[in-house]
Parts: structure tokens; sequence; C-alpha cells
């Protein structure tokens, strides 16, 4: 039982301390997924509904290699990345290996399948007549896709947290793409590897215990924003 | 309306918060130096001095080096003198600067049951545990301190395999923690180690011996093969490090009471 008080009472302490380092580390992990859960929203839930309105030959295999992608290691994301982005690759001259924006990118292509297939799920399960309607009354797609993203701001929503749960418990795309670098690209995860690696077991575990709690208030905060557009 | 105009804000400080460029020195090193701390103490006043920041990227030496060759770093501090040699000789590093020294030991269970504590030869000791059987933790992550592991088992002249030696390509602290776990044999560098003796029960049974020697060096990337290498700091960085202020740092760092890192250039 030591263990488990011990790491309870240092995530205490931590919580508490108002330590520096602790909020630039928990700060790091917030900003960057957000980011990048902003910007698979943007690019997959416009991509999800017109998957799901269109027919096309193939269709079926794209859904499943989506399906697929949800279950992409995020090792495997990082090497890919690092061998675009190190200084040997093509991408080599931007310099963003071991920066937040590189962790950005990889968290995108991360979060952007799950974001995708449940925006794509969300609309086949709406109401069948919306499509009707919608076409009865003369819309386009344009028209149609605001249609659908206002109808289905449940659904919408449940993928964007699901999006962020991915992003922000990764540790694969921070750890490699971001180097751990102390004050610029440690996130939770990185530090909650780095300190086991170091032995800290507690001090990692209350790390892991801020992680989930960060997670909770940063979704309490969708959830209200949700509740507001109603 | 309060709710979006808050999402605004926070959207547009997180853009800026990742836009943010900044002027820094970017250095592969090992984790033996970041893990035990040194690197905390040692790096502010040169931040300070040069209004620069230092990226730390720790990982194993054999990793830093690659770091190196690739261009992603400016400069590495790494513990590996034949990887180093080679790494220079090859043109990807300008020149090996020693910095400081500790040395390995092999660590073991109490009461050391494979009776490797009377040897004095480091290759004899490992020699002796395979004939043994006794279990041996190996980093087995192609760090410094395995590249000495497998010289010493090539001086040995044994081939390590079979049920009793363990690759388990973590870093040292885990490696430490595993042997613990199982009173097994490991090969550690002695600042690892005494950071972690509190925590484990495992004792040095060969230490001393000269293949043991753990030298640490620190060297510039090659500014003619990757232009982008921040010539000018990194240059800054290596005369730090071995000025006397930067050599005193070494020196006075202290984890439990104990000296982990002795420098090189001032006695």
């Amino acid at each position: 039982m030591d263990y488990f008080s011990q790491a309870i009472a240092e995530a205490l302490v931590l919580v508490l301390s108002l330590d520096a380092e602790v909020y630039t580390v928990v700060w790091t992990s917030i900003y960057i997924s957000i980011l990048a859960v902003c910007l698979a929203a943007v690019t997959s839930i416009p991509l999800g509904i017109v998957i799901s309105l269109k027919s096309f030959p193939g269709k079926p295999l794209l859904l499943q290699v989506l399906n697929t992608l949800m279950a992409l290691p995020t090792v495997v994301v990082g090497l890919l990345l690092y061998g675009l982005l190190t200084r040997q690759g093509p991408l080599g001259e931007l310099g963003m290996l071991y920066t937040p924006l590189a962790m950005i990118l990889g968290q995108w292509i991360l979060v952007s399948p799950i974001i995708c297939n449940l925006t794509v799920s969300a609309v086949s399960s709406a109401d069948p007549r919306l499509h009707t309607t919608c076409m009865t009354l003369g819309a386009g797609t344009w028209q149609q896709g605001l249609v659908f993203m206002s109808e289905l701001r449940l659904g919408l929503m449940a993928a964007v947290v699901a999006g962020f749960g991915r992003a922000i418990g990764e540790v694969g795309v921070a750890m490699m793409l971001g180097g751990n670098i102390e004050g610029f690209t440690r996130t939770m995860t990185t530090a909650i590897a780095l300190e086991t690696s170091k032995g800290e077991f507690e001090l990692a575990l209350a790390l892991g215990m801020l992680l989930l709690l960060v997670a909770f208030v940063v979704n309490g905060f969708l959830f209200r924003l949700q509740r507001k557009s109603r | 309306m309060l709710y979006y105009r808050l999402f605004i804000a926070f959207i547009l400080l997180s853009v800026s918060a990742a836009g943010h460029a900044r002027d820094s020195l970017r250095m592969a090193t090992t984790t033996s130096t970041d893990n035990s701390g040194l690197l905390k103490v040692l790096h502010p006043p040169f931040e300070a001095q040069h209004d620069i920041r230092v990226d730390v990227i720790a990982v194993g030496t054999g990793k830093a080096l690659r770091l190196g060759e690739q261009g992603d770093v400016d400069i590495v501090f790494v513990h590996a003198p034949d990887a180093e040699q080679a790494f220079v000789e090859a043109g990807f590093g300008v020149k090996r600067y020693p910095v400081m020294h500790n040395d390995f030991v092999i660590v073991g269970p109490e009461g050391d049951p494979a009776g490797i504590g009377v040897l004095t030869s480091a290759s004899q000791a490992l020699k002796q545990l395979a004939e043994s059987q006794a279990v041996f933790i190996s980093r087995g992550d192609d760090s410094g301190t395995h590249k000495k592991e497998k010289s010493l088992w090539n001086e040995a002249g044994i081939e390590p395999g079979g049920d009793w030696y363990l690759a388990v390509g973590q870093g040292m602290g885990a490696v430490l923690k595993i042997a613990d776990d199982k009173g097994a044999y490991a090969l550690t560098d002695r600042g690892t180690y005494l950071a972690y003796q509190d925590k484990i029960q495992l004792k040095v049974v060969v230490e001393g011996a000269p293949a043991l020697f753990n030298p640490y060096h620190v060297i510039m990337v090659n500014p003619e093969k990757h232009p982008h290498v921040n010539r000018q700091a990194a240059e800054a960085y290596i005369d730090y490090i071995r000025s006397e202020a930067g050599q005193l740092i070494i020196r006075n760092f202290k984890v439990a009471g104990k000296q982990l890192f002795h420098p090189d250039v001032i006695p």
C-alpha cells in the first residue's frame, strides 16, 4: 500500500506546489494536443461527412482502411515522420524535428482517422430523413454539410473528445518527434516515461494521475462548450 | 459566449506557443549524464551568460551519435571512445574534447553467488558469470554502456546468449531495477549506480579494473557537413564546459553525498 499512498501524496504535492516545471509540462501537453485535435477536426469532420454521404466505388475498402488506421501504432507514425523530418530527410530543411510543430503534425495523423471514422458513423446513424429532407429542399453539398454538422454536433463532439483522448495519452509520437526536451517538448506522457526509466515510480504514477485530472478538466470544458451551443 | 471567447483565446495562445521560435543549442547526450541531474546544474550558468537555451535530447550513445551524423543536433556529449573516434574520422564531428570521467562497475546480488568479486579483470569476471550461468541483465540498446559490455564479452571470447543472458533494451536505471528484482548481475556506470543506491539492494562486486574506465567527450557536429549547425553556440559550450567554472560544477556535483564525475581539465 506504501507505493500507492506515496504516489497519491506525490500527486497532491505536484498539484499544490505550483512547481513551474510541472506546469510547463502540463501546458505543453495540453496545447499540443488541442492544436492537433483542432487541425484534425477541421480536416476530418468534413472528410467524414463527404465520405458517408457520397457513394463511390471502393467506399467499403476506404472505410476498412480508415478503421485499420485507428489502430496505427504511435511509434510507427513517429518513425515515418522522423524519416521525413530528420535533416537528411525530404523535409529536413525545415528543421522541424524535435519541435512542438513536429509533435502536432504526428498527433494530427494519429487523431484524424479516429475523428473521420466516428464522423462517418455519426452521419450513418443519423435520421435517414435528414438526408432526404435536405435533398428535397434542394440543398447543395455545402449546405448539407452544414446541416449535418449542426444536427449531429453531439456525435461530432464525441469524435473530437475521443481524438483528444488519443492525443493527450500517446507517448510514441511525443517521444520520437519531440525528443522529451525539458521546458520545450516534454509532455506529461514523456515525463512519465522518463521518471519510470529513472525508477521514480511514485512520481511517474503521480504524473499519470495529473494527466487524468487534466483530461477530465479539458473534457468538462468541451462539454460545457457543447451545451452552450445548443 | 464566454466559453467561445475562452476557447478562441486558448487556441490563439496555443498557436503562439507552437510558433514561438528561439535560439537554442541542441545537444544529444546519454541518459547517464542527464538522469543523474548533472546537466540541470551545469547548464543554467551557461544559458544565462550566453542567453541561449540548451535543448537536451537524452538517448543512448549509439543514437546520440546517429543524431549527430544526420545533423539533427549541434553537439554530442557521449561516452564510447571507439565509436566517437569513428564518428570524428568519418568527418561527422570536428574534434573530441575530454570533459570528465568516472568508471564502470559490475554490480550483483548481496553475497556474490557467482563468486566473481575476487577477480581483478572485468572480462575474466564476465567469463566466470557465463560459466556459472548467473543471470546477467544487458542494456541491449547500443548505448555507451552496452558498447563497453560487448567489448568486454569480446575480450573474454564469449558470445553471450541463453536463458541467463537478458537483453532488455532499456536505460541504465531500468536495468538496475530489473537486475535488482531478479537478483542478477549487470554492468553499470558508477554514477547511475550511486544515484540508485538507496533504491536497490545490488552491491558493487567488480571495480577498479583498467578496462572499466569511462571517459566522456564532447564533440561539435561538423558544420561543413551540416551548415545549419549552431557553430558559435557549440564552440562557446565546449569552452564553457572545459573552463574552470564548468569543471568545478562537475567536480562539486554530488548525489547522496557522493561525487559522480571527475573533471578532466582541472585536477
